[in-house]
């Protein structure tokens, strides 16, 4: 996700070199489909069809059973996602400290509902299962930092950090 | 008692070696901690030493910044201890980066303390009622320094076991010590090695199950990023107790600091000598690989769990035959609980008899709960066995804020349920909570105050569980969707009085013919609130009024006249201007321009608005 490198909207060609980079280390590993994944989506943001294929091929492999794989997870994305992933904690704690009034300032502001990219790819927000940090509930991760205590108000300003001035 | 004392006394005296002329200050670097701004203190810190040149400047006081897990009282982050040579640790709470100049200068150099922001009684309130035992290093070391873990006792106790014990005695002494698995079904861990240990295989598996999802629960978390050579001390023990040949600790996707804490564990471990091949030069050996789970709840049940690592879809198998007797890749497996492994050094070190003494008849030990929502002090609690709630809740969490009444807590996540205020006496373990309708589950503790609806809180649970249903048997997948559908139906205002008998009926049916714990377990939130809150399931269906004004459907908005204050705090904050008042008069609340936003209520703080 951090890693994530910039996807261009034009450029459909994708350079699978660092894929099979990374079957080769996994080649005769046990159990390898989901670290192989990870690293993938770690790669290139998303789990493409090209790239499904080609672990398909690799590790001999239906491409049924790996979609199974990549859709039982909650991790794992078959679509593009935004610059910027935005995580509100649905916990017990967040729950209860009143998670429901971030996700609807997420709605409010950027105009898109739970599991959903903004156009311009700048984010992507999901409610999430309880993330560990119920001691400073409600939380919202954005990429990598964890925001806590957050009111709606915070959370504005929170949002204003990762949106450009001029965007 | 003599070995309680006896172990206090060398740990002073390695603390006093390690640390004797040295001002320490350590930034408590958990998770809550990064998230208040820890990282930040923690390099202003390292700055200030730096251009006072503490180093040279106090001659021999050496000053070391140290980064420490969780300290547990999360609502205070970021909490920084100060040790001076000669002196008691002090604490300050709520540190910013502005801050650290003044405590450097003031303390460090002129050996003053800055008294205004150091922690408060109730801090000390909070950690003086508990027994730490567990989680005894965290916040206290360094986790991403296995010398500090080893100063402290570390691997003393897998010194001792490979050196003196068989694992047949590792066994019976982990039996005799009464302990019991902390992931929430609290199964005999003895007894679980043992039924390991007695199977032949050329492969066997010891796996720490650290894919902790019980939303409100972050123990393992914790211990995992705080303490994570205890984890693999306590693994590494039970792996030579089964005979195991390979480790594995499948942690949670959304944890990549314990992630990182334990990938460096490892590696010093090996390089001690305490994993790898030939441990601490015995004939046993033993590799343990980190597995990353990739975001799926119902992972934390043990064959689901396997079926990860294997890279497959994590949906569990029916039993038998037992992950013991066939497991991991069909060999025998033994999985644990990142907290049962962490208590095992404990055991070891200080003995069965000693360990047995804590807690009550059939629950031994300590329990880590993670005390959260509507209450003072949030952040992990270890207490022993057999404590009451209201101890929890009103000594150590320091009760609810706002002057607001307790209600209940929920207690084991979804698997659980809620406890009413008429049994806050009820001593807590195992069994007593299962009689009360409840499960210790993993150890969430949520407090919920008089302004949270107990059947939205039902809804709430089983919405999660509808939701991380793995889908493999009916019961489970249908059951929770259509127990949801009702209690939907009624936080709308659309219920009808048998809906409580259908609920009542399916959640037994659900408990009896679901395949795994996670259907099995999921209506029990359901069913307890039923039984200790049905007033407001029935104030839902019958006055289509939400008692705590939680269900927005359901909503009036008007103003309790008796209630209000007149502070006008819900006058200032209505984004539409639709309430009117002031200081002499009560607040109205204007139907027409009201945009049912909610705000207000949340913001009042006398329950004047439903």
């Amino acid at each position: 996700m951090g890693k994530a490198k910039k996807q261009s909207l034009q450029d459909e060609t994708v350079d699978l070199s660092m894929a099979e980079k990374i079957l080769v280390h996994y080649k005769d590993v046990d159990g390898c489909l989901i670290p192989v994944l990870q690293k993938i989506q770690n790669e290139y943001g998303y789990l493409r069809e090209t790239i499904i294929n080609l672990v398909s091929e690799r590790l001999n492999m239906s491409v049924s059973e790996i979609i199974g794989v990549a859709t039982f997870y909650s991790q794992f994305h078959l679509k593009p996602r935004g610059k910027h992933i935005i995580k509100v904690c649905c916990g017990t704690a967040c729950h209860v400290k009143n998670a429901k009034s971030l996700s609807a300032k997420i709605v409010g502001r950027l105009k898109i509902n739970a599991n959903e990219t903004t156009e311009d790819r700048m984010f992507t927000f999901e409610e999430v299962s309880c993330l560990g940090a119920c001691g400073i509930a409600p939380v919202v991760v954005v990429d990598k930092d964890v925001h806590g205590t957050l009111s709606p108000d915070k959370l504005e300003d929170v949002l204003d950090r990762y949106v450009k001035p001029a965007a | 008692m003599s070995s309680v004392t006896k172990s206090k006394k060398t740990k002073t005296k390695a603390e006093s070696s390690e640390n004797g002329n040295k001002s320490v200050i350590s930034v408590c670097l958990g998770t809550g901690g990064i998230a208040a701004g820890g990282d930040k203190v923690f390099a202003r810190f390292e700055k200030e030493i730096k251009s006072k040149k503490l180093d040279t400047a106090l001659g021999k006081r050496v000053c070391k910044t140290a980064k420490t897990g969780c300290r547990g009282l999360c609502a205070r982050d970021v909490l920084v201890d100060v040790t001076v040579p000669g002196k008691e640790a002090l604490t300050y709470e709520r540190v910013t980066v502005d801050m650290v100049p003044q405590i450097v200068e003031d303390h460090l150099v002129n050996n003053t303390p800055v008294k205004k922001w150091l922690a408060k009684d109730d801090y000390h309130k909070f950690h003086d009622n508990q027994q730490r035992l567990v989680l005894g290093n965290c916040g206290a070391i360094d986790p991403e320094n296995i010398d500090e873990y080893t100063i402290k006792g570390g691997y003393k106790a897998l010194e001792k076991v490979l050196t003196k014990m068989t694992p047949k005695e590792v066994i019976d002494e982990v039996s005799k010590a009464g302990l019991r698995g902390r992931g929430g079904g609290g199964f005999e861990t003895g007894w679980k090695w043992e039924s390991c240990a007695k199977y032949d295989a050329d492969e066997k598996f010891i796996i720490c199950n650290g894919d902790e999802g019980d939303p409100g629960a972050f123990m393992d978390r914790s211990i995992m990023e705080g303490d994570p050579h205890a984890v693999l001390e306590g693994m590494i023990i039970g792996g030579y107790a089964i005979g195991a040949t390979k480790g594995y600790i499948y942690v949670r996707a959304e944890y990549p600091l314990a992630v990182e804490r334990l990938h460096i564990a490892i590696r010093q471990a090996k390089e001690n000598g305490f994993l790898g091949e030939n441990i601490l030069n015995s004939d046993y050996s033993l590799d343990i690989v980190i597995k990353e789970g990739a975001g799926a709840f119902v992972c934390g049940e043990s064959t689901a769990l396997q079926y990860s690592i294997e890279g497959k879809r994590g949906m569990p198998r029916t039993r038998p035959p037992q992950s013991v007797e066939a497991g991991l890749w069909d060999k025998p497996t033994c999985l644990n609980n990142v907290e049962t492994f962490a208590n095992v050094p404990i055991i070891i070190n200080r003995g069965a008899k000693w360990y047995s003494k804590i807690g009550t008849e059939k629950s031994k030990g300590t329990k880590i709960f993670a005390l959260t929502g509507n209450v003072k002090n949030t952040g992990l609690i270890e207490v022993p066995m057999g404590i009451t709630i209201r101890e929890i809740v009103f000594d150590i969490g320091g009760g609810i804020p706002k002057k607001k009444k307790f209600k209940a807590v929920q207690i084991g996540g979804p698997s659980g349920g809620c406890l009413p205020e008429s049994l806050l006496d009820k001593p807590i373990d195992f069994e007593s909570l299962l009689e009360a309708g409840a499960m210790m589950g993993s150890g969430s503790l949520v407090v919920v105050d008089e302004t949270t609806c107990m059947v939205d809180m039902a809804r709430f649970f089983l919405a999660f569980c509808a939701n991380e249903s793995c889908g493999k048997c009916p019961p489970c997948r249908v059951g929770t969707t259509l127990m949801l559908d009702i209690l939907i139906r009624i936080t709308q205002g659309e219920g009808k009085e048998e809906d409580l008998d259908v609920l009542e009926q399916m959640s037994d049916e659900i408990n009896t013919m679901s395949l795994c714990g996670l259907g099995q377990s999921a209506p029990n939130p359901v069913v307890s609130t039923l039984r200790y809150f049905r007033d407001e399931y029935l104030a839902h269906i019958r006055d289509k009024e939400c008692p705590t004004a939680t269900c927005i459907a359901l909503h009036k908005y008007t103003v309790i006249p008796d209630k209000c204050t007149k502070c006008t705090l819900c006058i200032r904050n209505c984004p539409v201007n639709a309430i009117s008042g002031s200081k002499d008069e009560v607040a109205f609340i204007d139907k027409e321009k009201c945009t049912l936003c909610n705000l207000c209520y949340e913001k009042c703080n006398f329950m004047a608005i439903k």
